[in-house]
């Protein structure tokens, strides 16, 4: 290891920490001996050595205010610092989730006031902000499900999904208590409808649709995918992590989606994949509102005496009272700072803005695909959203695999894309630009993606041995999954 | 890539030795480097019975987790213990060390259901 832990720069004689005398007696009655310790294992660091340590550590990770960062699927774009400024601010950082509701009022407008937002987004009307990942907004809209057929007595077992679907879509559906069945793609990328109608029966709850789909393709016959959907008596749902496509171009509850969940990390500009904590959204259609998690936010009349009485005379209150709530599904409120952000971000855009981040993040993945497609196979030849998929099977010669060219980029100072998924790609790569990159950022990443083509024939060790510009080499990607070890011991 | 000319093969890329009534099973070399590093796998008791085309555990790479298919219907007799601590074993002799299970087969007209390795082959360059 080049970089030693914090721990291993401990230098005794330094005295750093200063720990203050304990005000908690010594002779607690009754605490096992095993509970006590003489002695902190705090490193004794002098100031700058720490801040010196933790800067060159930041600098060899990789993230998006370092570079480019085209993370298929993930939506890795910038994140505006004043989302940052805004949700330090002591009214919103501050608060304990314990404290009287007549004092948190600013905070609940802002949740609510961003509910209205995503219901907008998403033209459905009514949101629950708790989930706190993707996938914790799929399991929660798979509990919906159960719950919206439990309530009419229509025992369903089976969820459908295509067979591009995330990983995250079965494994939500295992979670809930349903059996995943796959539907296959058709020859262009999209939903086979016929398989569609042959796969719906009763015993149908759902049909989980990521649009655009994770090709990058518009599912669009989504029309007719809906129709068939709820003719068979199921619910539509939504896979929002490509939303950045569809922003204030189209809604889903347009298309028919009874039930979809919001990626705000993603979307709306959260630190996120290391950097942050996610957040899922949930919107749902009027008739699966009541079964949504609690508390939920209501606006209340207040009497004359109560505290936090707001401008317009309303005080926001939270409502446990949900007879048909599927409870909560998180502790508390969800990651309340991440809600902050997003609606920092929308507020900040504006409708007219955030239709201009999907067609800048539709402009700058079809930017890639016409500056690649003559050098990289795209099994599904169509214009795409806000992301590109490629085969690397050109690239496998020589004994290289996709993954070695997504190792090659990094010596160009990029993030490799996402590779292997979808899995119906045979050595995907996954491309997602995002809208905040620059077309010469653009033209350099492709300029880098055409110069590992000609590696592959001309210079193949190049990418075997790849990456050589990195902290540490290539790893031995087995043995970190099996052996992890990140306890650090200290050595007597 | 090899394909022993001397075993048996499905469509789903596992191989199958097969000694009397007795199936031993593992997945191509030609799986294990589409796969690439195997971190995991999840087998089954001894005992168990397993049905043709169904699948018996689950193998994880470091790209893809993927189930596993019996070529054959039968009960296990045995399975590679190996495996749990090794599981590359089966990128580095998937023909060999590398070995899954071992089945007793219920019908052994059922092998004449299996491909053989020139038709395994042609099947690997069809999907390439």
């Amino acid at each position: 290891m080049p970089i030693p832990l914090i721990f291993e720069l401990n230098k005794p004689a330094v005295l750093s920490s200063h720990i203050p005398e304990s005000d908690i007696p010594h002779d607690v009655p009754g605490l096992p001996d095993e509970y006590r310790r003489a002695t902190l294992n705090i490193p004794n660091v002098a100031e700058p050595e720490v801040v010196r340590h933790f800067i060159n550590l930041s600098t060899m990770n990789h993230h998006v205010d370092k570079g480019f960062y085209p993370l298929g699927s993930c939506t890795m774009k910038y994140n505006p610092k004043i989302n940052e400024t805004l949700c330090m601010l002591p009214g919103f950082a501050a608060l304990h989730p314990h404290q009287p509701v007549s004092t948190i009022q600013g905070a609940l407008e802002l949740m609510l006031m961003l509910e209205e937002w995503l219901c907008e987004i998403t033209g459905l009307p009514a949101v629950t902000l708790q989930p706190t990942a993707g996938s914790h907004g799929e399991l929660t809209g798979m509990f919906l499900t159960r719950a919206y057929h439990a309530a009419r007595n229509d025992e369903r077992t089976k969820v459908l999904i295509p067979d591009s679907s995330h990983g995250t879509n079965p494994a939500s559906i295992v979670m809930a208590g349903f059996e995943p069945v796959a539907i296959p793609s058709d020859e262009r990328g999209r939903i086979d409808v016929d398989a569609l109608r042959e796969a719906l029966s009763p015993d149908v709850a759902a049909l989980m649709v990521t649009n655009p789909n994770t090709l990058g393709l518009f599912e669009d016959h989504i029309d007719e995918v809906s129709d068939a959907v709820h003719d068979a008596g199921a619910l539509l749902y939504m896979d929002g992590a490509n939303m950045n496509a569809l922003l204030g171009l189209a809604k889903p509850g347009d298309m028919g989606f009874d039930i979809v969940h919001l990626n705000l990390h993603k979307t709306f500009s959260t630190p996120h994949g290391g950097g942050g904590p996610g957040s899922g959204p949930v919107a749902v259609s009027a008739e699966l509102e009541k079964f949504l998690p609690v508390p939920r936010i209501k606006k209340v009349t207040p009497p004359c005496s109560a505290g936090g009485e707001s401008k317009g005379g309303v005080i926001l209150d939270w409502n446990w009272d949900c007879p048909e709530s599927i409870g909560q599904v998180h502790s508390f409120f969800g990651n309340f700072g991440v809600l902050v952000r997003a609606a920092a971000y929308i507020r900040s855009l504006g409708g007219k803005g955030l239709k201009n981040v999907a067609e800048i993040a539709i402009l700058n993945a079809n930017y890639l695909r016409s500056g690649l497609i003559d050098v990289y196979k795209l099994p599904y030849d169509d214009l795409c959203m806000h992301e590109v998929v490629f085969s690397a099977d050109n690239q496998c010669i020589n004994g290289l695999k996709g993954l070695d060219v997504a190792k090659r980029l990094l010596d160009f100072g990029y993030h490799a894309p996402t590779i292997y998924f979808p899995l119906i790609v045979h050595e995907a790569l996954m491309m997602e630009p995002t809208e905040t990159e620059t077309v010469e950022t653009l033209d350099a990443f492709i300029a880098a993606m055409r110069q590992i083509d000609r590696e592959t024939r001309e210079n193949p060790e190049l990418l075997r041995d790849a990456p050589q510009s990195t902290p540490v080499a290539r790893l031995d990607e087995a043995s970190a999954a099996r052996n992890l070890d990140v306890c650090y011991i200290e050595e007597k | 890539m090899n394909i022993p000319s001397d075993l048996h093969y499905t469509k789903d890329h596992e191989w199958v030795r097969v000694d009397g009534e007795e199936a031993l099973v593992g997945i191509t070399d030609y799986a294990q480097g589409e796969l690439g590093d195997i971190v995991f796998i999840e087998l089954p008791e001894v005992g168990t019975k397993v049905v043709s085309g169904e699948t018996f555990g689950t193998i994880e790479a470091v790209k893809a987790a993927a189930d596993m298919y019996s070529p054959i219907t039968g009960e296990i007799i045995a399975v590679n213990g190996q495996l749990d601590d090794s599981p590359e074993l089966i990128n580095k002799d998937p023909y060999g060390e590398g070995w899954i299970l071992r089945i007793c087969i219920s019908d052994v007209k059922e092998i004449e259901t299996l491909l053989s390795a020139d038709e395994y082959m042609k099947l690997i360059d069809e999907s390439a």
